[in-house]
């Protein structure tokens, strides 16, 4: 965190603040169903989404196989949860997910002994691997991962929490208020281990492993060391995943739920602390509020992703960062007007795109006798009609929108766009 | 186990190890020549496959198993052109990760336009019915086709990249890209045509692929994984290594689908007898057949720990 503003000794403490207040406040606020579970997702998303940036935005290893961490976490969790309840042990179940953390631990120190072997694109192939591995080994031992059905328990085995009645995690917002509280010790544990020596040299070994071995440090080793850090709090995140579901199966390890942590720390931005937990907040956003909608949501958030990629790779935190600096500087205000209608120019292909994907997908379903809706419309697949609205809107609000942009980046002076933090070379 | 099956698994296993060879070809030659390991790669399989059954509807099977590996191959230098490219300068990761999301997004479309359950694809009627028999056990006349048209396609590639001068070229550009490039060749569009051509090859084998088993979304998926293996276990970037390595993970798959043993009965067999109750009966009890899926991934495992950089890899770095 170079060059941040040089403020008063609280102005660190802001977000945090912020942070907790949020934490405590939306339970309270919004005590109902569907919000505490958003709450809940999202809670467990930012602490799976910030472990996973300890690989990929401090250490630069880009891992396809995050879910095995954080799901032997989630299996070593429910079987604890589930000895509790048989042998009536004085383990609190508050603490289960720190049981979580130490399987994911194991698993971290098993595999990452065999993955941080080697770097950059070979490391991601060998998680890629050692996840199907992990992946296919779960439908094998029923016994440990239970099969199809996976391995159900209950979180009210263990009694009263500091002997106040009432409170055995039966309700929704207990449970809760229990993750947000594992979640802040994750955060804070997280951003306190990058400023240790550790996660300086982490760094370093992402930029320059060469020179890291140079100075006496093993890369290898760095990398090892991190990645058990990482799996550690990814199986806490794991562990309150089996908390609060009260069940974990096979899909907890698989190649999907990897891939989740991957696009949620990605579109947030793995340059930034923060980034990741603005990521999980809007993955939940897609997966939970989203797919409610429309089942074609995988297809916006791959889309939304590949659009990242391309063409703002620092994720959303980068292009906040920059507005934000730019309305510093007085320079928004004088591109506001372009902005604005460059907004406009991408709405409208945003909404062509989604109207002809939803009219594909409507016409794939065959779903030929009830009539298509969309935002309030009726609309009639079978008809040319809406099929070439939708194209011209995605035609023309792309094309404006280009020609916006170049006639933009003419007038402006070159230095403008800026290089966005390099953290991928 | 007698000698019929084990001749007609190490055939079956040839065939299957000949279709990966197929995809893992491609893959290689894209990352030994851009760098750039391509995740889409088992997502142009799939297209390959649904492109075949799309076109086979319209026109028949002979021409779409042509067709669909033309135009998926299309889509493959537009992929390149349009996408990687401007990512080149960026490094690999901003690389990989764009194909991670482009297998993402074919995977959805596939289903938005297709629908999620298998279509039905299948191998036109001259390829029905048996090839040859084997004491008692036929081989099928698919199994035989995929392995004439892998071979004819893979020594042509052969031949093409050691003879030609467009091979000259595309192997020049491979080694020493900045004086091809002053030799007046234009790279980039050699890595867009090899990138085309890897995808194409892709295609070809899902056509064939699809066809042969089930054509369904999830089809990429399984095979990618597997594919990724062949690449690290024969060594990134060696064409010997992948094939090797593909043929070696087909006679492993096929031999060990038709081995109903586990451990335990071999212990049992040598007069060790393991207690019901015993920890690890478990993990005994699995046969070989069972664990079947689970076998290419321990080899990689296995390979990493023997030896990091793979079969015929050169470079311990990336």
């Amino acid at each position: 965190m170079s060059g941040a503003p040089p403020a008063g000794p609280l102005r660190g403490l802001a977000p945090w603040a912020g942070g907790v207040a949020l934490l405590v406040a939306v339970p309270a606020i919004f005590g109902h169903g569907f919000a505490l579970l958003l709450y809940a997702e999202c809670a467990i998303m930012v602490v799976l989404a910030l472990s996973y940036n300890l690989l990929l935005g401090a250490s630069g290893m880009l891992s396809f196989g995050h879910a095995v961490y954080s799901g032997c976490g989630a299996y070593a969790a429910i079987h604890v949860l589930n000895w509790i309840g048989r042998s009536h042990a004085a383990l609190p179940v508050t603490l289960v997910p720190l049981v979580g953390g130490l399987g994911g631990l194991l698993a971290g120190a098993t595999f990452g002994f065999l993955s941080t072997r080697r770097s950059g694109t070979a490391f991601a192939m060998i998680t890629l691997g050692l996840g199907e591995l992990v992946g296919a080994c779960s439908l094998m031992f029923p016994g440990f991962f239970g099969g199809e059905g996976g391995i159900s328990g209950n979180r009210t085995v263990g009694g009263n929490v500091f002997g106040v009645p009432g409170w055995n995690l039966g309700s929704d917002i207990q449970m809760d208020y229990l993750i947000g509280a594992w979640c802040l010790a994750c955060v804070a544990g997280m951003r306190a281990l990058l400023g240790t020596p550790l996660g300086r040299i982490a760094n370093a070994v992402r930029d320059n492993p060469e020179r890291a071995e140079f100075v006496g440090y093993s890369a290898r080793q760095v990398r090892w060391l991190m990645l058990m850090a990482s799996s550690f709090f990814a199986g806490i995140g794991g562990g309150l995943a089996a908390l609060n579901f009260e069940i974990v199966t096979a899909e907890n390890v698989g190649a999907l739920r990897s891939g989740e942590m991957l696009l949620a720390t990605f579109i947030g931005g793995a340059g930034y602390f923060h980034g990741p937990i603005l990521g999980a907040v809007v993955f939940v956003f897609f997966a939970v509020a989203l797919s409610q909608i429309t089942k074609a949501w995988q297809l916006y958030l791959g889309l939304f992703f590949v659009v990242l990629v391309l063409k703002a790779p620092g994720g959303l935190a980068d292009v906040a960062a920059r507005f934000l600096a730019q309305a510093r500087d007085g320079s928004l205000r004088r591109r506001a007007a372009g902005l604005g209608s460059m907004a406009g120019c991408l709405l409208l292909a945003l909404l062509g795109l989604i109207l002809l994907v939803e009219l594909t997908y409507h016409r794939t379903l065959e779903s030929e006798g009830e009539g298509m809706r969309l935002i309030g419309l009726g609309l009639d697949a079978a008809r040319p009609l809406p099929w070439v609205a939708g194209a011209t809107m995605l035609l023309g609000g792309g094309l404006v929108f280009r020609w916006l942009r170049r006639r933009e980046a003419q007038a402006l002076p070159r230095s403008y766009a800026g290089p966005s933090r390099a953290w991928w070379r | 186990m007698n000698l019929e099956l084990a001749l007609i698994s190490a055939l079956n296993g040839a065939s299957y190890g000949l279709l990966l060879f197929m995809l893992s070809a491609g893959l290689t030659l894209i990352f030994s020549m851009m760098g750039v390991l391509n995740f889409a790669h088992a997502s142009f399989y799939m297209l390959g496959a649904y492109g075949g059954y799309q076109i086979s509807r319209w026109v028949g099977f002979w021409p779409g198993l042509l067709l669909s590996p033309l135009f998926i191959g299309l889509i493959g230098c537009g992929v390149e052109r349009y996408g990687l490219r401007a990512l080149h300068a960026r490094g690999p990761v901003a690389e990989l990760l764009f194909t991670f999301g482009l297998s993402y997004v074919i995977v959805e479309l596939v289903q938005v336009i297709w629908g999620r359950p298998p279509v039905p694809y299948r191998l036109p009627a001259e390829l029905d019915g048996t090839l040859f028999t084997v004491y008692t056990v036929d081989f099928p006349k698919a199994r035989g086709f995929v392995m004439l048209v892998a071979a004819l396609i893979l020594g042509s590639l052969g031949a093409v990249l050691r003879y030609s001068r467009i091979g000259m070229v595309i192997q020049a550009a491979l080694s020493h890209p900045r004086t091809a490039e002053t030799l007046g060749h234009d790279v980039p569009r050699i890595h867009m045509l090899v990138f085309g051509g890897g995808t194409a090859l892709a295609a070809l084998a899902g056509s064939i692929g699809g066809a042969l088993t089930v054509t369904e979304p999830n089809m990429g998926i399984t095979i990618g994984a597997i594919l990724f293996v062949v690449i690290v276990v024969g060594g990134m970037g060696s064409l010997a290594g992948a094939f090797i390595a593909s043929l070696a993970i087909g006679e492993i798959d096929a031999f060990a689908k038709v081995i109903d043993r586990s451990p335990a009965d071999l212990l049992g067999a040598v007069g060790l007898h393991v207690d019901p109750s015993n920890p690890l009966r478990a993990v005994l009890d699995v046969t070989v057949s069972q664990a079947a899926p689970v076998l290419p991934f321990l080899l990689l495992v296995v390979v990493l720990m023997v030896r990091p950089r793979g079969l015929m890899g050169k470079r311990e770095d990336h």
